[in-house]
């Protein structure tokens, strides 16, 4: 039997609070091979072309740390080569080709070939198989190779299938390796040919990741990055403050501004492919014209974003941010709450006879989403609305969205990290889209011509005309594109992502 | 006669757990939120809704999906989580022991702080030191834990920077693991750095928790030790001579005990109800913080293992507190 002693016991709990007490990593304390990230979200699953976490644009950045995507994509929203050097049409549409990026290798060493390419396009175009985008995919088949050149029929053309290829669910995973370990066995040791290798995870807490020595596009600046997952903004601000982290984002704008004038801190506000709306759903007094005109002339946004965001963010009058495609700077939606007042008083409204309708709004979901339409439901109110709030979850939000019984106006937001104005006029407008709230006729006909139409520049001068027209219906109400805050330590540079995606590999290296 | 009243709560847990299985199953069907209206894409058509619809199982009605998933409960298949991809069993059973941990060390902290403050408070009684430990275990139960959480992370995390905030072990010395009991296996292998470094980590969130539930012990055993002071065998013990620290600790405490005990255990259930925000604030991986993420994703088979397992942990620790407290009294053992 083993005997304990006092005095070993004594120097093994000694030893322990010690081990509690050890000295921890403080602001100032150089950054050495390991990169800290407190994350804002938690990565529930490895697979970024299958479930609900490949369409969440808000763990990409993960996903583009371990994987490749058929295309690439700059910070600025720009498209580069990927793991397709080179992608086009033929000149009829009939075909599209995509040249596959030679001497790349997998994580376990094995190479890396346009079979895994068309392999992972089929499994993405599946109807069954669990990808949410599935159509985009399906629209190409019968894939021949010749060398390192895939080609395609076009089933159906799309004239943002390559967009997409940098887009949610546009990942290269590997075959034969998935093939062999099956799903399951994919989401307990995922490989990639991305700049960094799964080293160790575990869900809810932290996912370690190590550099690819082999990687194609050079090794990363940091040996080993952490993610730390802290969905909590308060623990966030707390980890960057202490010095726990090296890197947080998506702190409360207040803790921004406070901490990024803080010795040994830095911080980066940057617009993103993110922009918060209030949908309008058609019937009952949404199918006054007059009233819809009124709801966006009494809104000030300029002054919501200036007392509500501290200035972190820019109005949009469509639902275009300034960096998309089709962002069209001449469309305006003037705060006009005179204006607001004539409209409704056409329509028999008053102050004294107000007109009444729901908004539903989430709480604490997006920066002051409750205070904006409390703000606005009073900027209503002066002019002779009087809505009453509503709150509900995101779930909830998706649900009545897709079976279209939102309430008459219901604020959320809505991501386009491509810029592609189908990503966001697009789908958030054609009543035959789930995610569309106003549905009409005249919309659909114009919007209708456009999924298909070849000519890029017409098309994305007929979809400016189409935000034009919406905003001179009032078919939705555009707030604002969002900021996203990055707070880091002044040893590092980090480049801002419109896209939102933050990944540690080519946007944080050492300053 | 204890075996008897054993299987008695058995049988009342299987249909307390079969009634929770109805009861979850059903509300998460009628309740707002479809998993799949969050992850179709906007371009899809009514086809590709029905195809996820398929994938996912929710295509039928929900007679069948009851049957489909009671049927796999009982053998031990709770389904395959929609957004984790793995399967529910395998998912609680890598999470449930950091829970299991940071719960008991609460538990333990609450009772030596608890049990502490009320022996202090017995002993200061009629002194100002009582009214200054009442006055202090007043606002230990009037702030919850997440209030708790949140200021001790101001405190030990940003004023005074000493303890981790977020975690459970630094992902440096995540290796080597034969188990998920992480601190139980690094004491028991001598791995003190490391258990150190996951006692750090829980510190923390476990004193968010325990600080309420200490609460209510001081309070409750303060009490009980109050009455059984002022009995005769204490009397008795007083007579002889006794100091006032044994009289409390060899013959008053041992009475008042009990009901302490009893709500103790009614409380930890409390405490493993508050591990879910707490977790969540820590960024600790246990099944706290994997429900607000299950409910958020409306991830049906997930929540469904995740409600049963809570079920299931309050029926043990409520059944566990009526066996001890029937094992101490024996009056209790004969209903």
């Amino acid at each position: 039997m083993y005997n304990v002693s006092r005095r070993q016991a004594l120097a093994a709990g000694g030893g322990l609070v010690a081990s509690i007490l050890a000295p921890r990593r403080f602001a100032s304390a150089a950054i050495g091979n390991t990169l800290n990230i407190a994350y804002n979200v938690n990565l529930p699953s490895f697979d970024p072309d299958v479930g609900p976490s490949s369409v969440n644009p808000t763990i990409q950045a993960i996903y583009r740390s371990i994987f490749d995507q058929y295309i690439g994509q700059k910070p600025n929203l720009s498209f580069e080569p990927g793991l397709i050097t080179n992608w086009g049409w033929n000149d009829d549409k009939s075909k599209v080709f995509m040249d596959v990026r030679q001497s790349v290798v997998w994580h376990d060493g094995t190479p890396f070939t346009p079979d895994d390419v068309i392999w992972s396009i089929q499994r993405e175009a599946k109807p069954d198989g669990g990808n949410p985008v599935s159509f985009i995919w399906a629209g190409i088949d019968n894939f021949k190779v010749d060398g390192n050149r895939i080609t395609a029929d076009v089933k159906q053309y799309d004239p943002v299938l390559f967009k997409w290829m940098a887009f949610l669910t546009g990942y290269v995973l590997p075959k034969a390796y998935y093939q062999k370990v099956g799903p399951q066995g994919f989401e307990k040791a995922p490989i990639g040919t991305g700049p960094y290798m799964v080293d160790a995870y575990e869900g809810n807490a932290y996912l370690r990741l190590k550099a690819n020595p082999k990687y194609w596009g050079g090794k990363p600046a940091f040996e080993t990055v952490v993610f730390k997952f802290v969905p909590d903004a308060t623990s966030r601000v707390a980890e960057i403050e202490s010095g726990s982290s090296d890197v947080t984002l998506e702190v409360p704008y207040e803790e921004f501004d406070r901490l990024k004038i803080k010795p040994g801190l830095k911080g980066v506000v940057t617009p993103i492919s993110d922009i918060g709306q209030i949908f309008i759903t058609n019937g009952g007094v949404m199918d006054d014209k007059n009233v819809r005109l009124a709801m966006c002339h009494a809104v000030d946004k300029d002054t919501i974003i200036k007392r509500l965001l501290r200035g972190y963010g820019v109005p949009i009058a469509t639902l275009e941010a300034p960096e998309y495609a089709a962002f069209d700077p001449t469309i305006k939606v003037s705060y006009d709450p005179a204006l607001a007042t004539k409209l409704l008083a056409a329509s028999g409204y008053s102050k004294d006879k107000p007109v009444k309708f729901t908004i539903q709004t989430t709480r604490g979901f997006k920066p002051k989403d409750y205070e904006m339409i409390q703000a606005i439901v009073g900027m209503w109110r002066n002019v002779g609305i009087d809505a009453n709030i509503e709150i509900y979850e995101i779930a909830k939000h998706f649900e009545l969205r897709m079976s279209h019984k939102l309430a008459p106006a219901a604020f959320y937001n809505w991501g386009n990290a491509i810029g592609d104005p189908t990503c966001s006029t697009g789908f958030a407008m054609w009543s035959k889209s789930p995610h569309s709230a106003w549905h009409s006729d005249d919309l659909d006909a114009k919007i209708g011509p456009l999924w298909g139409e070849k000519d890029e520049k017409k098309r994305i001068q007929g979809w400016k005309d189409v935000d034009r027209y919406i905003a001179e219906q009032a078919y939705i109400l555009p707030l604002l594109q969002y900021a996203q805050p990055i707070l880091y330590k002044a040893e590092l540079k980090v480049t801002p992502n419109v896209s939102g995606a933050l990944q540690p590999a080519s946007l944080i290296t050492r300053a | 006669m204890l075996f008897a009243v054993l299987v008695n709560r058995m049988v009342l847990a299987l249909l307390t757990l079969a009634g929770v299985a109805v009861i979850v199953f059903v509300l998460l069907r009628v309740v707002p939120g479809d998993p799949v209206a969050m992850m179709i894409s906007p371009g899809a058509s009514e086809a590709d809704i029905a195809a996820l619809k398929a994938h996912y199982g929710l295509d039928t009605p929900i007679l069948t999906q009851f049957w489909i998933w009671i049927k796999g409960v009982i053998s031990g298949d709770f389904g395959t989580s929609i957004t984790l991809r793995l399967h529910v069993t395998e998912i609680l059973a890598a999470r449930l022991p950091a829970t299991i941990e940071l719960a008991i060390l609460a538990l333990l902290s609450a009772i030596v702080l608890g049990g502490g403050g009320a022996i202090a408070g017995t002993l200061m009684r009629r002194t100002v030191g009582e009214a200054v430990i009442d006055g202090v275990n007043s606002i230990l139960l009037a702030v919850p834990d997440f209030i708790w959480a949140l200021a001790l992370v101001l405190v030990f995390a940003v004023a005074i920077p000493m303890l981790p905030i977020t975690g459970r072990i630094d992902p440096a010395l995540a290796e080597g693991f034969s188990t998920r009991f992480y601190l139980v296996e690094s004491i028991i292998t001598g791995r003190f750095t490391v258990a150190g470094d996951i006692l750090s980590h829980m510190t923390m969130p476990a004193l968010a928790l325990a600080l309420p539930l200490g609460a209510v012990i001081v309070r409750l055993l303060k009490q009980s030790l109050k009455e059984a002071m002022v009995q005769d065998y204490v009397l008795l013990a007083r007579i002889k001579g006794f100091r006032e620290l044994r009289l409390v600790l060899q013959e008053a405490l041992r009475n008042a005990v009990g009901p302490t005990l009893a709500l103790t255990g009614v409380q930890f259930t409390f405490l493993i109800g508050g591990t879910v925000i707490v977790e969540r604030i820590f960024a600790y991986p246990g099944i706290g913080n994997l429900a607000i993420d299950a409910v958020i994703n409306r991830d049906f088979p997930l929540i469904q293992g995740l409600v049963l397992l809570f079920g299931l942990i309050f029926i043990l620790i409520n059944v566990s507190v009526d066996l001890m407290v029937a094992a101490l009294n024996p009056r209790l053992r004969h209903p």
